[in-house]
Protein backbone atom coordinates (compact mmCIF):
# COMPACT_ATOMS: atom_id res chain seq x y z
CA UNK A 1 0.00 0.00 0.00
CA UNK A 2 1.25 3.14 -1.10
CA UNK A 3 -0.80 5.58 1.02
CA UNK A 4 -1.92 3.96 4.41
CA UNK A 5 -5.48 3.74 4.96
CA UNK A 6 -6.54 5.21 8.27
CA UNK A 7 -9.86 4.30 10.13
CA UNK A 8 -12.21 6.89 11.25
CA UNK A 9 -15.33 6.24 13.47
CA UNK A 10 -18.16 8.11 13.09
CA UNK A 11 -21.75 8.41 14.47
CA UNK A 12 -25.09 8.12 13.29
CA UNK A 13 -28.67 8.83 15.57
CA UNK A 14 -31.89 7.44 15.52
CA UNK A 15 -33.87 9.70 15.23
CA UNK A 16 -36.79 7.17 16.75
CA UNK A 17 -37.23 4.54 19.84
CA UNK A 18 -36.26 1.11 18.62
CA UNK A 19 -38.52 -1.76 19.82
CA UNK A 20 -36.47 -4.43 21.42
CA UNK A 21 -37.31 -8.25 21.44
CA UNK A 22 -37.42 -7.88 25.05
CA UNK A 23 -40.39 -6.02 25.11
CA UNK A 24 -39.09 -2.76 25.81
CA UNK A 25 -38.15 0.69 23.80
CA UNK A 26 -34.41 1.79 23.59
CA UNK A 27 -34.37 5.58 22.68
CA UNK A 28 -31.42 8.07 21.24
CA UNK A 29 -29.76 5.41 19.74
CA UNK A 30 -26.12 6.14 18.70
CA UNK A 31 -24.48 3.60 16.10
CA UNK A 32 -20.66 4.32 16.18
CA UNK A 33 -19.55 2.60 12.60
CA UNK A 34 -16.77 3.14 10.23
CA UNK A 35 -16.60 2.71 6.37
CA UNK A 36 -14.11 1.85 3.63
CA UNK A 37 -14.06 2.05 -0.31
CA UNK A 38 -16.81 4.49 -1.93
CA UNK A 39 -20.59 3.46 -2.28
CA UNK A 40 -21.49 3.69 -6.02
CA UNK A 41 -24.28 5.49 -7.83
CA UNK A 42 -26.37 2.68 -7.62
CA UNK A 43 -25.63 1.88 -4.21
CA UNK A 44 -25.58 -1.51 -5.32
CA UNK A 45 -21.98 -2.33 -3.85
CA UNK A 46 -22.15 -2.51 -0.18
CA UNK A 47 -21.20 -5.00 2.15
CA UNK A 48 -21.56 -4.88 6.40
CA UNK A 49 -19.23 -6.68 7.90
CA UNK A 50 -20.05 -7.90 11.16
CA UNK A 51 -18.39 -8.48 14.39
CA UNK A 52 -17.50 -10.54 17.19
CA UNK A 53 -18.22 -10.77 20.85
CA UNK A 54 -15.93 -8.64 21.57
CA UNK A 55 -15.33 -6.40 18.19
CA UNK A 56 -15.57 -2.80 17.61
CA UNK A 57 -16.76 -0.62 14.09
CA UNK A 58 -12.90 -0.74 13.78
CA UNK A 59 -12.73 -3.58 11.28
CA UNK A 60 -10.35 -2.45 8.98
CA UNK A 61 -7.73 0.46 8.15
CA UNK A 62 -5.02 2.34 10.78
CA UNK A 63 -6.22 4.28 13.82
CA UNK A 64 -4.19 7.22 13.66
CA UNK A 65 -4.18 7.33 17.39
CA UNK A 66 -3.16 3.91 18.36
CA UNK A 67 -1.75 2.82 15.04
CA UNK A 68 -3.38 -0.38 15.50
CA UNK A 69 -5.20 -2.21 12.56
CA UNK A 70 -8.32 -3.25 12.40
CA UNK A 71 -9.81 -6.54 13.80
CA UNK A 72 -10.27 -7.92 9.91
CA UNK A 73 -7.79 -5.72 8.52
CA UNK A 74 -6.07 -8.82 6.97
CA UNK A 75 -9.28 -8.97 4.98
CA UNK A 76 -10.83 -5.78 4.15
CA UNK A 77 -8.77 -3.28 1.85
CA UNK A 78 -7.76 -2.92 -1.33
CA UNK A 79 -7.20 -6.18 -3.46
CA UNK A 80 -8.06 -8.26 -0.31
CA UNK A 81 -11.56 -10.76 0.53
CA UNK A 82 -13.20 -7.57 0.68
CA UNK A 83 -11.83 -5.24 -1.81
CA UNK A 84 -12.57 -1.47 -1.22
CA UNK A 85 -11.72 -0.59 -4.69
CA UNK A 86 -15.08 -2.26 -5.73
CA UNK A 87 -17.07 -3.27 -2.71
CA UNK A 88 -18.32 -0.29 -0.10
CA UNK A 89 -17.51 -1.81 3.17
CA UNK A 90 -19.33 -0.58 6.01
CA UNK A 91 -18.82 -1.95 10.34
CA UNK A 92 -20.50 -1.20 13.34
CA UNK A 93 -20.21 -1.47 16.41
CA UNK A 94 -23.25 -3.61 18.17
CA UNK A 95 -25.47 -2.47 20.01
CA UNK A 96 -24.97 -3.04 23.85
CA UNK A 97 -21.63 -2.60 22.92
CA UNK A 98 -18.93 -0.27 24.26
CA UNK A 99 -17.09 1.01 21.75
CA UNK A 100 -19.64 3.87 20.92
CA UNK A 101 -22.70 2.41 19.85
CA UNK A 102 -25.59 2.32 22.68
CA UNK A 103 -24.84 0.31 25.93
CA UNK A 104 -24.54 -0.08 29.31
CA UNK A 105 -21.98 2.27 29.28
CA UNK A 106 -23.71 4.73 27.48
CA UNK A 107 -25.78 8.15 29.55
CA UNK A 108 -29.18 6.65 30.55
CA UNK A 109 -30.71 10.14 29.43
CA UNK A 110 -33.77 10.12 32.18
CA UNK A 111 -30.73 9.61 35.34
CA UNK A 112 -28.17 11.32 33.72
CA UNK A 113 -25.76 8.15 34.47
CA UNK A 114 -24.95 5.10 32.86
CA UNK A 115 -26.89 2.98 32.16
CA UNK A 116 -25.04 -0.14 33.51
CA UNK A 117 -28.02 -2.60 34.50
CA UNK A 118 -30.49 -0.85 33.51
CA UNK A 119 -30.15 -1.25 29.93
CA UNK A 120 -32.63 -3.19 28.56
CA UNK A 121 -31.43 -6.69 27.20
CA UNK A 122 -30.61 -6.65 23.88
CA UNK A 123 -30.61 -9.54 21.59
CA UNK A 124 -29.45 -10.41 18.25
CA UNK A 125 -32.49 -9.12 16.53
CA UNK A 126 -32.06 -6.01 18.09
CA UNK A 127 -28.71 -5.23 16.88
CA UNK A 128 -29.55 -6.26 13.40
CA UNK A 129 -32.37 -3.60 13.64
CA UNK A 130 -30.45 -1.00 14.59
CA UNK A 131 -27.71 -1.96 11.48
CA UNK A 132 -30.79 -1.83 9.54
CA UNK A 133 -31.38 2.00 10.03
CA UNK A 134 -27.97 3.10 9.38
CA UNK A 135 -28.29 1.25 5.99
CA UNK A 136 -31.46 2.93 5.67
CA UNK A 137 -29.54 6.28 6.03
CA UNK A 138 -27.13 5.40 3.29
CA UNK A 139 -29.98 4.46 0.75
CA UNK A 140 -28.71 0.98 0.46
CA UNK A 141 -31.15 -1.33 -0.72
CA UNK A 142 -29.68 -4.57 -1.56
CA UNK A 143 -26.19 -5.43 0.20
CA UNK A 144 -23.97 -8.55 0.86
CA UNK A 145 -23.63 -9.17 4.41
CA UNK A 146 -20.71 -11.00 6.42
CA UNK A 147 -19.48 -12.06 9.84
CA UNK A 148 -17.56 -14.96 11.85
CA UNK A 149 -18.68 -15.97 14.86
CA UNK A 150 -21.21 -13.77 16.44
CA UNK A 151 -20.77 -11.87 13.64
CA UNK A 152 -22.08 -14.59 11.72
CA UNK A 153 -25.07 -15.09 13.64
CA UNK A 154 -25.81 -11.16 12.87
CA UNK A 155 -25.35 -11.45 9.23
CA UNK A 156 -27.78 -14.62 9.66
CA UNK A 157 -30.03 -12.34 11.55
CA UNK A 158 -29.87 -10.53 8.40
CA UNK A 159 -30.79 -12.85 5.89
CA UNK A 160 -33.99 -14.03 7.92
CA UNK A 161 -34.75 -10.48 8.93
CA UNK A 162 -34.77 -8.49 5.68
CA UNK A 163 -35.14 -11.32 2.90
CA UNK A 164 -35.58 -8.73 0.35
CA UNK A 165 -32.99 -6.73 1.40
CA UNK A 166 -29.66 -9.37 1.67
CA UNK A 167 -28.48 -10.70 -2.00
CA UNK A 168 -25.14 -12.41 -0.60
CA UNK A 169 -24.82 -13.66 3.01
CA UNK A 170 -21.54 -15.17 4.09
CA UNK A 171 -21.14 -16.82 7.13
CA UNK A 172 -17.69 -17.99 9.06
CA UNK A 173 -17.36 -20.18 11.88
CA UNK A 174 -20.25 -19.81 13.22
CA UNK A 175 -24.35 -21.30 13.71
CA UNK A 176 -27.81 -20.94 14.15
CA UNK A 177 -27.62 -21.28 17.94
CA UNK A 178 -25.25 -21.97 20.48
CA UNK A 179 -25.06 -25.23 21.85
CA UNK A 180 -25.34 -26.20 25.55
CA UNK A 181 -21.27 -26.27 25.81
CA UNK A 182 -20.84 -22.70 24.43
CA UNK A 183 -24.01 -21.70 26.69
CA UNK A 184 -22.05 -22.87 29.58
CA UNK A 185 -18.78 -21.40 29.26
CA UNK A 186 -20.68 -18.36 28.68
CA UNK A 187 -22.62 -18.78 32.19
CA UNK A 188 -19.52 -19.21 33.67
CA UNK A 189 -17.56 -15.78 32.52
CA UNK A 190 -20.97 -14.10 33.71
CA UNK A 191 -20.53 -15.69 36.91
CA UNK A 192 -16.46 -14.26 37.58
CA UNK A 193 -18.19 -10.95 36.74
CA UNK A 194 -21.22 -11.09 38.51
CA UNK A 195 -19.56 -12.21 41.94
CA UNK A 196 -16.73 -9.88 41.41
CA UNK A 197 -16.62 -8.01 44.62
CA UNK A 198 -16.34 -4.84 42.89
CA UNK A 199 -19.60 -5.41 40.14
CA UNK A 200 -21.75 -3.72 42.76
CA UNK A 201 -24.66 -4.44 40.46
CA UNK A 202 -23.63 -2.87 37.25
CA UNK A 203 -22.75 0.38 39.32
CA UNK A 204 -18.71 0.40 39.24
CA UNK A 205 -18.43 3.49 36.97
CA UNK A 206 -16.06 6.05 38.37
CA UNK A 207 -14.79 3.81 40.50
CA UNK A 208 -12.87 0.17 40.90
CA UNK A 209 -13.82 -1.82 37.77
CA UNK A 210 -14.46 -5.38 38.55
CA UNK A 211 -11.41 -6.60 36.52
CA UNK A 212 -10.69 -9.76 38.03
CA UNK A 213 -14.13 -10.79 37.20
CA UNK A 214 -13.98 -9.46 33.53
CA UNK A 215 -10.39 -11.20 33.36
CA UNK A 216 -11.72 -14.28 34.09
CA UNK A 217 -14.23 -14.28 31.84
CA UNK A 218 -11.85 -13.63 29.25
CA UNK A 219 -9.44 -16.31 30.15
CA UNK A 220 -12.89 -18.28 29.41
CA UNK A 221 -13.26 -17.23 26.35
CA UNK A 222 -9.48 -17.68 25.10
CA UNK A 223 -9.82 -21.28 26.12
CA UNK A 224 -12.89 -21.79 23.73
CA UNK A 225 -11.31 -19.87 20.66
CA UNK A 226 -8.58 -22.06 20.72
CA UNK A 227 -8.69 -26.07 20.41
CA UNK A 228 -6.37 -28.99 22.24
CA UNK A 229 -3.98 -28.72 18.72
CA UNK A 230 -3.09 -24.88 19.39
CA UNK A 231 -2.63 -24.80 22.53
CA UNK A 232 -0.44 -27.76 22.56
CA UNK A 233 1.53 -26.04 19.52
CA UNK A 234 1.60 -22.50 21.22
CA UNK A 235 2.05 -23.47 24.87
CA UNK A 236 2.95 -27.55 25.18
CA UNK A 237 3.26 -28.04 29.16
CA UNK A 238 6.31 -25.51 28.99
CA UNK A 239 7.17 -23.26 32.42
CA UNK A 240 7.54 -19.39 32.27
CA UNK A 241 10.55 -20.87 34.32
CA UNK A 242 11.04 -23.50 37.31
CA UNK A 243 8.65 -25.28 39.23
CA UNK A 244 7.56 -22.26 41.47
CA UNK A 245 5.97 -24.90 44.35
CA UNK A 246 3.43 -21.85 44.86
CA UNK A 247 0.16 -21.30 43.54
CA UNK A 248 1.38 -18.44 40.80
CA UNK A 249 1.63 -18.59 37.27
CA UNK A 250 3.47 -21.56 36.24
CA UNK A 251 3.13 -22.51 33.07
CA UNK A 252 3.34 -21.09 29.78
CA UNK A 253 -0.58 -21.38 28.79
CA UNK A 254 -1.31 -19.86 32.51
CA UNK A 255 0.83 -16.91 31.62
CA UNK A 256 -1.09 -16.68 28.26
CA UNK A 257 -4.46 -16.66 29.66
CA UNK A 258 -3.65 -13.89 32.42
CA UNK A 259 -1.87 -11.69 29.56
CA UNK A 260 -5.19 -11.80 27.68
CA UNK A 261 -7.02 -11.24 30.20
CA UNK A 262 -5.40 -8.14 32.03
CA UNK A 263 -5.21 -6.49 28.37
CA UNK A 264 -8.76 -7.47 27.73
CA UNK A 265 -9.53 -5.22 31.19
CA UNK A 266 -8.22 -2.00 29.64
CA UNK A 267 -10.24 -2.59 26.21
CA UNK A 268 -13.69 -4.31 27.36
CA UNK A 269 -16.94 -2.96 29.63
CA UNK A 270 -17.82 -5.59 32.25
CA UNK A 271 -21.41 -4.83 31.48
CA UNK A 272 -21.31 -4.75 27.73
CA UNK A 273 -19.69 -8.54 28.02
CA UNK A 274 -22.81 -9.35 30.13
CA UNK A 275 -25.26 -8.26 27.39
CA UNK A 276 -23.56 -9.51 24.50
CA UNK A 277 -23.15 -13.08 25.90
CA UNK A 278 -26.09 -12.98 27.07
CA UNK A 279 -27.71 -11.55 23.25
CA UNK A 280 -25.70 -14.79 22.30
CA UNK A 281 -26.83 -17.37 24.35
CA UNK A 282 -30.42 -16.04 23.60
CA UNK A 283 -30.32 -16.28 20.26
CA UNK A 284 -32.21 -19.17 18.73
CA UNK A 285 -34.30 -18.70 15.21
CA UNK A 286 -35.01 -21.95 15.17
CA UNK A 287 -37.20 -21.49 17.96
CA UNK A 288 -38.66 -18.27 17.15
CA UNK A 289 -39.31 -19.45 13.55
CA UNK A 290 -40.25 -22.97 14.58
CA UNK A 291 -37.55 -24.16 12.18
CA UNK A 292 -34.53 -23.06 10.55
CA UNK A 293 -36.38 -23.56 7.28
CA UNK A 294 -39.31 -21.12 8.23
CA UNK A 295 -36.96 -18.63 9.08
CA UNK A 296 -35.07 -18.65 5.86
CA UNK A 297 -37.90 -19.62 3.23
CA UNK A 298 -38.30 -16.03 2.07
CA UNK A 299 -34.65 -15.94 1.85
CA UNK A 300 -33.47 -14.40 -1.80
CA UNK A 301 -29.36 -14.24 -1.11
CA UNK A 302 -27.24 -16.68 -2.01
CA UNK A 303 -25.12 -18.39 1.10
CA UNK A 304 -21.49 -18.53 1.17
CA UNK A 305 -20.40 -21.10 4.64
CA UNK A 306 -17.56 -21.74 5.93
CA UNK A 307 -16.42 -23.60 8.90
CA UNK A 308 -12.79 -24.81 10.44
CA UNK A 309 -11.85 -28.22 11.04
CA UNK A 310 -10.79 -27.60 14.52
CA UNK A 311 -13.53 -25.39 15.73
CA UNK A 312 -15.44 -27.01 18.69
CA UNK A 313 -17.06 -23.37 19.86
CA UNK A 314 -18.93 -23.10 16.18
CA UNK A 315 -18.52 -26.64 15.10
CA UNK A 316 -18.61 -27.48 11.57
CA UNK A 317 -21.83 -29.93 12.20
CA UNK A 318 -23.44 -26.54 13.28
CA UNK A 319 -23.08 -24.81 10.01
CA UNK A 320 -23.79 -27.83 7.86
CA UNK A 321 -27.11 -27.80 9.46
CA UNK A 322 -27.22 -24.47 8.02
CA UNK A 323 -26.29 -25.75 4.80
CA UNK A 324 -28.75 -28.39 4.86
CA UNK A 325 -31.75 -26.03 5.45
CA UNK A 326 -30.61 -24.37 2.58
CA UNK A 327 -30.15 -27.01 0.41
CA UNK A 328 -33.72 -28.41 1.31
CA UNK A 329 -35.21 -24.58 0.68
CA UNK A 330 -33.22 -24.81 -2.94
CA UNK A 331 -31.31 -21.66 -2.31
CA UNK A 332 -27.96 -21.06 -3.58
CA UNK A 333 -25.20 -22.41 -0.99
CA UNK A 334 -21.83 -22.82 -1.02
CA UNK A 335 -19.93 -24.84 1.61
CA UNK A 336 -16.41 -25.12 2.38
CA UNK A 337 -14.79 -26.82 5.70
CA UNK A 338 -11.50 -25.27 6.09
CA UNK A 339 -8.17 -27.56 7.71
CA UNK A 340 -7.22 -25.12 10.39
CA UNK A 341 -4.98 -25.72 13.95
CA UNK A 342 -6.62 -22.63 14.74
CA UNK A 343 -9.66 -23.71 16.49
CA UNK A 344 -12.53 -21.18 16.60
CA UNK A 345 -9.84 -18.53 16.18
CA UNK A 346 -9.13 -19.53 12.83
CA UNK A 347 -11.73 -16.63 11.24
CA UNK A 348 -9.68 -14.37 12.36
CA UNK A 349 -6.23 -16.19 11.46
CA UNK A 350 -6.69 -18.06 8.32
CA UNK A 351 -7.21 -14.79 6.07
CA UNK A 352 -5.08 -16.39 3.02
CA UNK A 353 -7.61 -19.51 2.44
CA UNK A 354 -10.75 -17.46 3.09
CA UNK A 355 -9.84 -14.49 1.07
CA UNK A 356 -9.51 -17.20 -2.07
CA UNK A 357 -13.13 -18.64 -1.16
CA UNK A 358 -14.57 -15.60 -0.60
CA UNK A 359 -13.13 -13.84 -3.94
CA UNK A 360 -14.17 -16.66 -5.84
CA UNK A 361 -18.15 -16.60 -4.31
CA UNK A 362 -17.95 -12.82 -4.75
CA UNK A 363 -17.34 -13.50 -8.47
CA UNK A 364 -13.69 -12.20 -8.94
CA UNK B 1 -7.91 -38.48 -20.51
CA UNK B 2 -7.86 -36.27 -23.54
CA UNK B 3 -10.07 -33.56 -24.01
CA UNK B 4 -11.91 -35.35 -26.86
CA UNK B 5 -12.78 -38.17 -24.87
CA UNK B 6 -13.48 -35.82 -21.97
CA UNK B 7 -16.00 -34.11 -24.11
CA UNK B 8 -17.89 -37.03 -25.03
CA UNK B 9 -18.70 -38.62 -21.39
CA UNK B 10 -19.96 -34.98 -21.16
CA UNK B 11 -21.90 -34.93 -23.94
CA UNK B 12 -23.58 -38.47 -23.14
CA UNK B 13 -23.66 -37.01 -19.31
CA UNK B 14 -25.76 -34.04 -20.93
CA UNK B 15 -27.79 -35.39 -22.87
CA UNK B 16 -29.21 -37.65 -20.43
CA UNK B 17 -30.33 -34.71 -18.25
CA UNK B 18 -33.63 -33.13 -18.43
CA UNK B 19 -33.86 -29.10 -18.89
CA UNK B 20 -34.48 -27.26 -16.05
CA UNK B 21 -33.85 -30.17 -13.70
CA UNK B 22 -32.49 -30.37 -10.07
CA UNK B 23 -28.88 -31.56 -10.31
CA UNK B 24 -26.80 -33.03 -7.71
CA UNK B 25 -22.85 -33.80 -9.25
CA UNK B 26 -21.05 -36.06 -6.46
CA UNK B 27 -17.71 -35.62 -6.54
CA UNK B 28 -17.97 -33.03 -8.98
CA UNK B 29 -14.14 -31.62 -9.25
CA UNK B 30 -13.36 -28.13 -10.52
CA UNK B 31 -16.85 -28.23 -11.54
CA UNK B 32 -16.66 -28.34 -15.61
CA UNK B 33 -19.41 -30.63 -15.95
CA UNK B 34 -22.37 -28.78 -13.66
CA UNK B 35 -21.14 -25.74 -15.64
CA UNK B 36 -21.62 -27.57 -18.71
CA UNK B 37 -24.89 -28.54 -17.41
CA UNK B 38 -25.98 -25.08 -16.16
CA UNK B 39 -25.27 -23.63 -19.73
CA UNK B 40 -26.58 -26.24 -21.89
CA UNK B 41 -29.50 -27.74 -19.59
CA UNK B 42 -30.67 -24.69 -17.28
CA UNK B 43 -30.23 -27.11 -14.13
CA UNK B 44 -30.10 -26.02 -10.85
CA UNK B 45 -26.99 -27.56 -10.08
CA UNK B 46 -25.12 -28.49 -7.36
CA UNK B 47 -21.47 -29.87 -6.44
CA UNK B 48 -20.15 -32.13 -3.75
CA UNK B 49 -16.59 -32.44 -3.99
CA UNK B 50 -13.85 -33.31 -1.25
CA UNK B 51 -10.57 -31.59 -2.47
CA UNK B 52 -10.11 -28.09 -1.59
CA UNK B 53 -8.64 -27.11 -4.46
CA UNK B 54 -11.16 -28.15 -7.43
CA UNK B 55 -13.68 -26.67 -4.46
CA UNK B 56 -12.12 -23.06 -5.10
CA UNK B 57 -12.41 -23.64 -8.90
CA UNK B 58 -15.89 -25.02 -8.94
CA UNK B 59 -16.43 -21.44 -6.66
CA UNK B 60 -14.89 -19.20 -9.50
CA UNK B 61 -17.27 -20.62 -11.77
CA UNK B 62 -20.01 -19.55 -9.85
CA UNK B 63 -21.35 -23.03 -9.13
CA UNK B 64 -22.93 -23.87 -5.62
CA UNK B 65 -20.93 -26.58 -4.27
CA UNK B 66 -20.57 -27.92 -0.56
CA UNK B 67 -17.28 -29.49 -0.03
CA UNK B 68 -17.99 -33.08 1.90
CA UNK B 69 -16.80 -36.71 1.73
CA UNK B 70 -19.00 -39.05 -0.35
CA UNK B 71 -17.83 -41.75 1.89
CA UNK B 72 -19.68 -40.14 4.57
CA UNK B 73 -23.14 -40.18 3.15
CA UNK B 74 -25.36 -37.11 2.44
CA UNK B 75 -27.15 -36.25 5.11
CA UNK B 76 -27.32 -32.90 4.63
CA UNK B 77 -29.63 -33.78 1.64
CA UNK B 78 -33.11 -34.82 1.49
CA UNK B 79 -34.81 -38.17 -0.04
CA UNK B 80 -35.63 -37.61 -3.37
CA UNK B 81 -34.68 -33.98 -3.13
CA UNK B 82 -33.22 -33.81 -6.66
CA UNK B 83 -34.24 -35.01 -9.95
CA UNK B 84 -30.58 -36.74 -11.24
CA UNK B 85 -27.46 -37.63 -8.88
CA UNK B 86 -24.58 -37.88 -10.93
CA UNK B 87 -21.44 -40.43 -9.77
CA UNK B 88 -19.28 -39.51 -13.37
CA UNK B 89 -15.76 -40.99 -12.93
CA UNK B 90 -16.21 -41.28 -9.50
CA UNK B 91 -17.57 -44.58 -7.75
CA UNK B 92 -14.77 -46.71 -8.44
CA UNK B 93 -12.52 -43.97 -6.06
CA UNK B 94 -15.19 -44.61 -3.46
CA UNK B 95 -13.69 -46.56 -0.14
CA UNK B 96 -17.76 -47.57 0.10
CA UNK B 97 -19.30 -47.54 -3.35
CA UNK B 98 -22.60 -49.61 -2.23
CA UNK B 99 -22.95 -47.00 0.84
CA UNK B 100 -22.35 -44.24 -1.88
CA UNK B 101 -24.94 -45.85 -4.70
CA UNK B 102 -27.31 -46.48 -1.69
CA UNK B 103 -27.34 -42.79 -0.60
CA UNK B 104 -27.38 -41.09 -4.10
CA UNK B 105 -30.46 -43.27 -4.97
CA UNK B 106 -32.24 -42.13 -1.87
CA UNK B 107 -31.70 -38.38 -2.61
CA UNK B 108 -32.14 -38.65 -6.29
CA UNK B 109 -35.03 -39.60 -8.62
CA UNK B 110 -32.52 -40.88 -11.33
CA UNK B 111 -28.51 -41.49 -11.09
CA UNK B 112 -26.13 -41.07 -13.70
CA UNK B 113 -23.06 -43.60 -13.02
CA UNK B 114 -20.19 -43.96 -15.01
CA UNK B 115 -16.96 -45.82 -14.25
CA UNK B 116 -14.16 -47.11 -16.04
CA UNK B 117 -14.37 -50.75 -17.90
CA UNK B 118 -11.80 -52.88 -15.80
CA UNK B 119 -12.94 -55.67 -18.93
CA UNK B 120 -12.03 -53.51 -21.31
CA UNK B 121 -10.61 -56.06 -23.51
CA UNK B 122 -7.11 -53.67 -23.53
CA UNK B 123 -6.80 -53.89 -19.90
CA UNK B 124 -7.69 -57.50 -20.35
CA UNK B 125 -4.67 -58.01 -21.86
CA UNK B 126 -2.38 -55.76 -20.80
CA UNK B 127 -2.88 -57.78 -17.37
CA UNK B 128 -3.05 -61.01 -19.56
CA UNK B 129 0.12 -60.06 -21.18
CA UNK B 130 1.99 -58.06 -18.83
CA UNK B 131 1.44 -59.73 -15.98
CA UNK B 132 1.13 -56.04 -14.17
CA UNK B 133 -1.67 -54.26 -12.68
CA UNK B 134 -3.55 -52.32 -15.77
CA UNK B 135 -2.52 -48.50 -17.37
CA UNK B 136 -3.65 -46.76 -19.00
CA UNK B 137 -4.95 -43.05 -20.28
CA UNK B 138 -8.20 -43.89 -18.51
CA UNK B 139 -6.41 -45.94 -15.87
CA UNK B 140 -3.12 -43.95 -15.45
CA UNK B 141 -2.17 -44.47 -11.80
CA UNK B 142 0.95 -46.74 -10.53
CA UNK B 143 -1.25 -49.45 -8.01
CA UNK B 144 0.05 -48.25 -5.24
CA UNK B 145 -0.72 -44.82 -5.52
CA UNK B 146 -4.55 -44.88 -7.05
CA UNK B 147 -7.19 -43.39 -5.96
CA UNK B 148 -9.08 -46.25 -8.02
CA UNK B 149 -9.82 -48.82 -4.62
CA UNK B 150 -12.93 -50.30 -6.05
CA UNK B 151 -12.60 -51.03 -9.81
CA UNK B 152 -15.11 -52.79 -11.11
CA UNK B 153 -16.38 -54.18 -14.80
CA UNK B 154 -19.58 -53.62 -16.50
CA UNK B 155 -21.05 -57.10 -16.18
CA UNK B 156 -20.05 -56.52 -12.05
CA UNK B 157 -22.17 -53.74 -12.07
CA UNK B 158 -25.05 -55.14 -13.93
CA UNK B 159 -24.82 -57.73 -11.19
CA UNK B 160 -24.58 -55.23 -8.04
CA UNK B 161 -27.45 -53.59 -9.58
CA UNK B 162 -29.32 -56.95 -10.09
CA UNK B 163 -29.04 -58.20 -6.72
CA UNK B 164 -30.37 -55.21 -4.89
CA UNK B 165 -33.34 -54.63 -7.27
CA UNK B 166 -31.80 -51.25 -8.65
CA UNK B 167 -33.05 -50.83 -12.29
CA UNK B 168 -30.62 -50.03 -14.55
CA UNK B 169 -32.67 -47.43 -17.04
CA UNK B 170 -30.30 -46.89 -19.37
CA UNK B 171 -26.71 -47.75 -20.47
CA UNK B 172 -24.08 -46.02 -22.97
CA UNK B 173 -21.18 -47.78 -23.50
CA UNK B 174 -17.74 -45.60 -24.78
CA UNK B 175 -14.92 -46.68 -26.33
CA UNK B 176 -12.05 -43.72 -27.39
CA UNK B 177 -14.63 -41.67 -29.36
CA UNK B 178 -17.90 -43.59 -30.05
CA UNK B 179 -20.73 -44.23 -28.08
CA UNK B 180 -23.77 -47.17 -28.15
CA UNK B 181 -26.43 -47.33 -26.14
CA UNK B 182 -27.84 -50.85 -24.49
CA UNK B 183 -28.48 -52.86 -27.54
CA UNK B 184 -25.32 -54.63 -27.15
CA UNK B 185 -24.99 -58.16 -25.84
CA UNK B 186 -23.47 -57.23 -22.24
CA UNK B 187 -20.73 -59.60 -22.49
CA UNK B 188 -19.44 -58.19 -25.68
CA UNK B 189 -19.90 -54.36 -24.27
CA UNK B 190 -18.23 -55.38 -21.03
CA UNK B 191 -15.11 -56.23 -23.70
CA UNK B 192 -15.11 -54.03 -26.05
CA UNK B 193 -16.03 -50.41 -23.60
CA UNK B 194 -13.41 -48.50 -22.17
CA UNK B 195 -16.15 -47.02 -20.11
CA UNK B 196 -19.73 -46.95 -19.57
CA UNK B 197 -22.32 -44.69 -18.22
CA UNK B 198 -25.34 -46.14 -16.60
CA UNK B 199 -28.90 -44.00 -15.82
CA UNK B 200 -29.92 -46.19 -12.48
CA UNK B 201 -33.14 -45.58 -10.49
CA UNK B 202 -35.02 -47.41 -6.93
CA UNK B 203 -38.01 -46.83 -5.20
Amino acid sequence: MGIENYAETKFYKLNEPIALKCGKSLENIQIAYQTYGKLNDNKDNAILVLHALTGSAHAAFINKKTNKKGWWDDMIGPNKAFDTNKFFIISTNVLGGCYGTTGPTSINPKTNKPYALDFPVVTIEDMVNVQKKLIDYFGIKKLIVAGGSMGGMQALEWSISYPENVKSTILIATAARLNAQSIAFNAVARNAILTDKNFNNGNYYKKEPPASGLAIARMVGHITYLCEEAMYKKFGREFKETPSFDFGIDFQVESYLEHQGRIFVDRFDANSYLYITKALDYYDPIKTHGSLENALKNSQSNFLIISFSTDWLFTTAQSKQIVSTLIKLNKNVSFVELESKCGHDAFLLEFEKQTKIIKSFLGE
Amino acid sequence: MTTKEFNLNYKIVCSLISNNSRVLDLGCGDGKLLKILKNEKNVKGLGVEINQDSVLEALQKGLNIVQGDLDKGLEEFQDKSFDFAILNQTLQSTKNPEFVIYEMLRVAKKCIVSFPNFAYWKVRFYLFLKGKMPKSKVLPYEWYDTPNVHLLTISDFFEFCKKRNISIEKSVYLTKRKSRSGFLIRNIANFFSEEAIFVISKN
